[in-house]
């Protein structure tokens, strides 16, 4: 017996077999078959006589009017997306084929999930007996899944990669002796005060300090006790610090500070002050006091035209060493040029103000003398 | 080899027989006590050197912690699901092996699993081919067939048989695919937070 070349027949139960998400519709739009999973969504059990306009809209087609039985013949080989009603959030897409001579038997739809096939398969309760076995939806969701899992691995991997970089750069900031800022994080923050006053902000103080008979604590009780003299000196630095200040140790025993202003020159002295007496009063070894006291230099931006990083250090350097010729336990604050606050050139610093500790008594002692107008002299 | 597959191992250890056990067996690998980053690579000599410590110390052959490896594997529940995509049920699960490397490298390019060869035989009777870098993988395959089988609620034998010219094989009966119920799986995946 000849077949016909041109066409198959077969039952609908095996085309649902095949194509577990078809729909027939017939000429006057009334559903006359569905596939096993399209029953499913539909969720009305038999669908046999349900109007498709009632389940489904459209979302794209090129050609469509109304509902109409000739509307649906339009659909005919185009590429469909439909919605269900009942979830518009369940996107279908597949194509339109005619049943019968010209679709005179109405129109046999194949669809599919699109992307949003998760969500339906979890809204729909959907098994891997909902599809056909040569669909590509069990890849898809173990894709979607497989690539969930790699990216909590990834983004593990960079979480601690970014709290390894963090640490290693605090680390690469930090005196490891005295957990204050090193020289290098002084650099940059010396650096970024001083940008800062070319974006007009009210400048800063920049103090140098050094230690007065530190050697000598190292020298005679080890450098053990040295090192908890230094650490004792980060503490009272550290505690006259405000948010913003930034407290450095620059060298064994060489401290520098950066004071964001605006701050003045007798508020620069009374912080020299409060430290030198406070390095004194606490810097103890066996409870006795170590004879560890402290000289400064403080220079501020406001004397400079454009504040130069080395310049000030060397200017600040200056002033720590004429608190060290005026007999250490100082403070030496090299002030802008009163009536030439700003701009001024490059002989900038122009006047001193000390004041002096007693270490005996702790008491400090304002000594203003009146230094001749040159960096030179101070 | 992969990090996925080193810190699979690290867990296993660790979940196993304890982070002091873990811990001897990182430094003997020279590895720190942070261990294997899943997204690296590591020299292959680095797994020998933890598998070969791990196995001294607890006086386990290497092949019968592989196997336990394997099994362990099926307890981790994101790559228990991955592994039931393979297949509906049991033998539908066996016949995806053959894409099992595949779809290790469809979620992960530089994967490198063993490429495994399913040969069907008369009566429920299969062998599998497994050719991988790590001499063991036939065992960790063997660990992970008989726990995949536990949960499809599969009644099977695997057993190792002789490697022949290096690649490894094993002999799969599957006597019953539905001797019991098998654990759930929903092709949704649970959402993080609800119960």
């Amino acid at each position: 017996m000849a077949l016909p070349q041109d066409r198959i027949t077969l039952p609908v139960a095996v085309l649902g077999q095949l194509m577990p998400m078809y729909l027939w519709v017939g000429p006057t739009g009334g559903l006359c078959a569905a596939g096993p999973t399209m029953v499913k969504l539909i969720g009305r059990g038999d669908p046999v006589g349900l109007p498709f306009a009632d389940h489904f809209d459209l979302r794209r087609a090129r050609r469509v009017r109304g509902d109409s039985a000739q509307s649906v013949r339009d659909l005919v080989g185009q590429r469909l997306q439909l919605t269900l009603r009942r979830d518009p959030a369940t996107t279908l897409r597949g194509i339109a084929v005619p049943v019968g001579a010209d679709g005179a038997e109405g129109i046999f739809l194949n669809m599919s999930f699109g992307v949003g096939l998760a969500d339906a398969v979890r809204k729909h309760h959907l098994t891997d007996a909902d599809f056909a076995p040569s669909d590509l939806a069990m890849e898809l969701l173990y894709l979607q899944e497989a690539k969930t899992a790699v990216m909590g691995e990834w983004q593990g991997l960079n979480e601690r990669l970014q709290a390894a970089r963090r640490a290693a750069e605090a680390q690469a900031m930090t005196d490891a002796l005295t957990g204050l800022a090193n020289r290098r994080a002084f650099d940059f923050g010396l650096q970024a005060a001083i940008d800062q006053v070319a974006r007009g902000s009210p400048g800063f103080a920049l103090a140098h300090l050094d230690l007065d008979h530190f050697k000598a604590v190292n020298d005679t009780l080890g450098h053990a006790a040295g090192d908890r003299v230094l650490a004792t000196v980060a503490q009272v630095l550290h505690e006259e610090m405000r948010r913003g200040d930034l407290v450095a140790r620059i060298g064994g025993d060489e401290f520098a500070l950066i004071l964001r202003g605006p701050i003045e020159p007798d508020q620069l002295l009374a912080l020299g002050a409060r430290i030198i007496a406070g390095l004194e009063e606490r810097c103890r070894v066996n409870g006795e006091p170590s004879g560890v006291s402290a000289s400064l230099g403080v220079v501020m931006s406001q004397s400079y035209a454009q504040p130069d990083p080395q310049r000030m250090l060397a200017d600040a350097d200056a002033a720590l060493y004429a608190s060290k010729h005026q007999g250490r336990s100082r403070c030496t604050v090299v002030t802008p040029k009163v009536g030439h606050c700003a701009p001024i050139n490059d002989t900038a610093p122009c006047k001193t103000t000390q004041i002096a500790s007693d270490a005996a008594t702790g008491c400090t002692l304002p000594v203003v003398p009146a230094a001749p107008a040159s960096s030179s002299a101070v | 080899m992969h990090g996925l597959i080193n810190r699979s191992i690290q867990i296993f250890l660790c979940e196993t027989y304890g982070g002091t056990l873990w811990a001897d067996v990182a430094s003997a690998a020279g590895l720190g006590p942070d261990g294997f980053e899943a997204m690296l690579h590591y020299d292959d000599d680095v797994t020998d050197v933890v598998l070969a410590s791990a196995s001294g110390r607890l006086g386990k052959p290497r092949a019968a912690l592989l196997e336990d490896f394997g099994a362990f594997l099926v307890t981790q529940e994101p790559l228990r699901r991955l592994l039931r995509f393979g297949g509906v049920d049991y033998a539908d699960f066996l016949l995806s092996l053959d894409e099992l490397q595949g779809r290790g490298l469809m979620a992960l390019p530089d994967l490198d699993l063993p490429a495994l060869g399913l040969n069907v035989h008369a009566g429920g009777r299969f062998t599998l081919t497994v050719q991988g870098d790590l001499p063991g993988w036939g065992a960790i395959a063997t660990g992970l067939l008989r726990a995949m089988a536990d949960d499809y609620g599969a009644l099977a034998t695997i057993e190792p048989m002789a490697p022949k010219n290096g690649t490894e094989l094993l002999s799969i009966e599957l006597h019953d695919a539905r001797f019991a119920v098998g654990r759930r799986f929903d092709l949704a995946q649970p959402v993080v937070g609800a119960e």
